[in-house]
């Protein structure tokens, strides 16, 4: 016989009306972002602490990469813990905090100016970032389970936390002197806690669980997601705890990237084995592109190691390197994973709402028709070419082949927007 | 597949009702996806009782699929009532998986 009783809270999910702002949100400010890209793409020949840069950075890593990640998480975690998520309303007030903090810390850094605005801005995404923290924290501790996937999600919580932390301690900084080194040495502190202990760690943990799911494969391998999991929290620590060292023995950072580079190299493994035992023959498009975009991660790894050994040798070689590092980790490495992913789980969000108890009744679309395939192939042709040609303009500081990727990259970001909004404004159809 | 039933021709019936419910994700009907574990009558009180499983608890579209397994079966069952039991143990595994929809994923 069969256990357990039937339990409706097991499969209650949290409701679209907390998910889809997070989606839209994301897609205007990808829209933005590229916008910026387009004004400022000459200064990418310049140095990268540059307001104009800062501010696309900005907008980047919160407005779209941390806004996408965190509706699609307030969804995906309760299947990743096996509980519900511990209050909607925390999820919503998050939304709010961030969407208003966003915009007016990447304004301030566009005009440069580190007063009450940035102040305010940067205050409210910190107290988006502590309910979120507190969100998934008490969902965690509230489910029964304890799987690695779980524990990859709190600690990128935890390392996004801290990593706002800082960005808040830097904006005071400007005003008040705190920090006893220079601002640029904390910068590149800042944003490898972001990089690393927020984004690299949380997408391995959440997609160590969906791409097996999607591909519908038997691949499993927990000892190995918790080595992956170990070798980048080493990282993280070997990193916070020999910081200060770091600037006169520039050496000792080739410890962390070695760990990081290992850890990527056994999730790329892990996805390939996850490809090879697959029971579901046809990869979709979007999970195609997901997994191009772990391959991608070698590009910026690489160009670390090549930064570090610059450093190392001669100095002031290194600028266009390290533009061109960041350039690869948001437009390119983020940005492929968003876009994939974007189309493989927003259409059954908007699915369920508006087809959620009629699909029985009569032949309804599948969610995967919501969008518009050919415009996703063309939008990721596009992107692949705008990220390659801006990528070399960096390195080469070609003002052509700035404009030109440029222009590609908002292309790409108009044809997203015309998918996702294509997806949110669907109508019942065949009913 | 092997799905418990005290009423074999019946049982038929439900699983072409169940056949049109799909996982909309996987585009594979729940019946050779190996979701649904038992169907029983009871003529009594003109009750269908469906005892299926979702691929993972808290599965974002598993409102939706219980929901339409349910309807299916009362457009297929008219003056029955459906009770849908949803369970977890056994849990789901691509082993329940039927031929069919191996083929099916294998195209």
């Amino acid at each position: 016989m069969f256990g357990g009783p039937f339990n409706s809270s097991l499969v209650k999910t949290t409701s679209y009306k907390v998910i889809l702002p997070f989606y839209i949100y994301g897609a205007v400010a990808f829209l933005m972002a590229s916008i910026l890209l387009f004004n400022s793409s000459i200064d990418f020949e310049g140095h990268y602490f540059n307001p104009r840069i800062l501010a696309i950075t900005h907008m980047m890593a919160l407005g779209w990469g941390t806004m996408i990640i965190l509706g699609a998480s307030h969804q995906l975690v309760p299947v990743l813990i096996e509980g519900q998520l511990y209050s909607e309303k925390l999820a919503k007030w998050s939304f709010y905090l961030a969407a208003i903090g966003i915009p007016m810390l990447v304004y301030a850094f566009y005009v440069f100016n580190m007063g009450p605005i940035a102040k305010w801005g940067g205050r409210f995404v910190v107290i988006a970032v502590l309910l979120y923290l507190i969100n998934i924290a008490k969902s965690i501790d509230q489910s029964k389970s304890r799987n690695v996937h779980a524990n990859f999600v709190l600690g990128a919580v935890i390392w996004l936390f801290l990593t706002v932390l800082v960005g808040l301690a830097l904006v005071y900084n400007f005003t008040y002197n705190l920090l006893p080194k220079d601002h640029l040495h904390y910068l590149y502190f800042h944003a490898h806690l972001g990089i690393i202990g927020w984004f690299l760690l949380l997408i391995i943990g959440v997609g160590s669980r969906l791409i097996p799911m999607f591909m519908i494969s038997k691949y499993t391998n927990d000892k190995l997601l918790w080595t992956v999991f170990i070798l980048i929290n080493m990282a993280l620590l070997f990193f916070v705890v020999f910081f200060y060292w770091m600037e006169a023995l520039v050496g000792l950072t080739y410890i962390p990237v070695i760990f990081i580079l290992v850890a990527i190299v056994m999730f790329g493994f892990y996805c390939y084995k996850a490809y090879q035992h697959r029971l579901r023959k046809q990869v979709d498009d979007q999970v195609k592109i997901s997994l191009l975009a772990v391959a991608m991660l070698a590009l910026p790894v690489m160009m670390l190691i090549l930064v570090i050994t610059l450093l190392l040798t001669v100095t002031g070689q290194e600028t266009n390197l390290i533009l061109t590092y960041g350039f690869l980790i948001f437009f390119g490495w983020l940005t492929a994973i968003i876009l994939g992913m974007t189309f493989k789980t927003l259409p059954f969000i908007v699915w369920n709402k508006v087809y959620h108890k009629k699909s029985a009744l009569a032949k309804t679309p599948n969610p995967k028709d919501l969008f518009n395939p050919q415009v996703f192939k063309v939008m990721i042709i596009v992107y692949l070419i705008g990220l390659i040609m801006f990528a070399v303009g960096i390195l080469m500081m070609q003002d052509v082949l700035l404009k030109l990727g440029a222009i590609f990259m908002l292309i790409t970001a108009v044809l997203y927007n015309f998918n996702v909004f294509k997806v949110m404004n669907h109508k019942a159809e065949g009913i | 597949m092997n799905i418990e039933t005290n009423n074999a021709t019946k049982c038929d019936l439900a699983c072409e009702a169940l056949k049109t419910v799909d996982d909309p994700e996987i585009g594979l009907n729940i019946v050779d996806l190996g979701l649904v574990y038992a169907v029983n009558f009871d003529e009594e009180i003109k009750e269908v009782q469906l005892t299926m499983t979702l691929t993972t608890t808290f599965c974002p579209m598993g409102e939706s699929i219980t929901s339409n397994a349910m309807m299916a079966l009362e457009m297929y069952f008219p003056g029955y009532d459906v009770d849908v039991h949803l369970v977890f143990d056994p849990p789901w595994g691509y082993h329940l998986i039927s031929e069919e929809g191996r083929v099916f994923l294998g195209r």
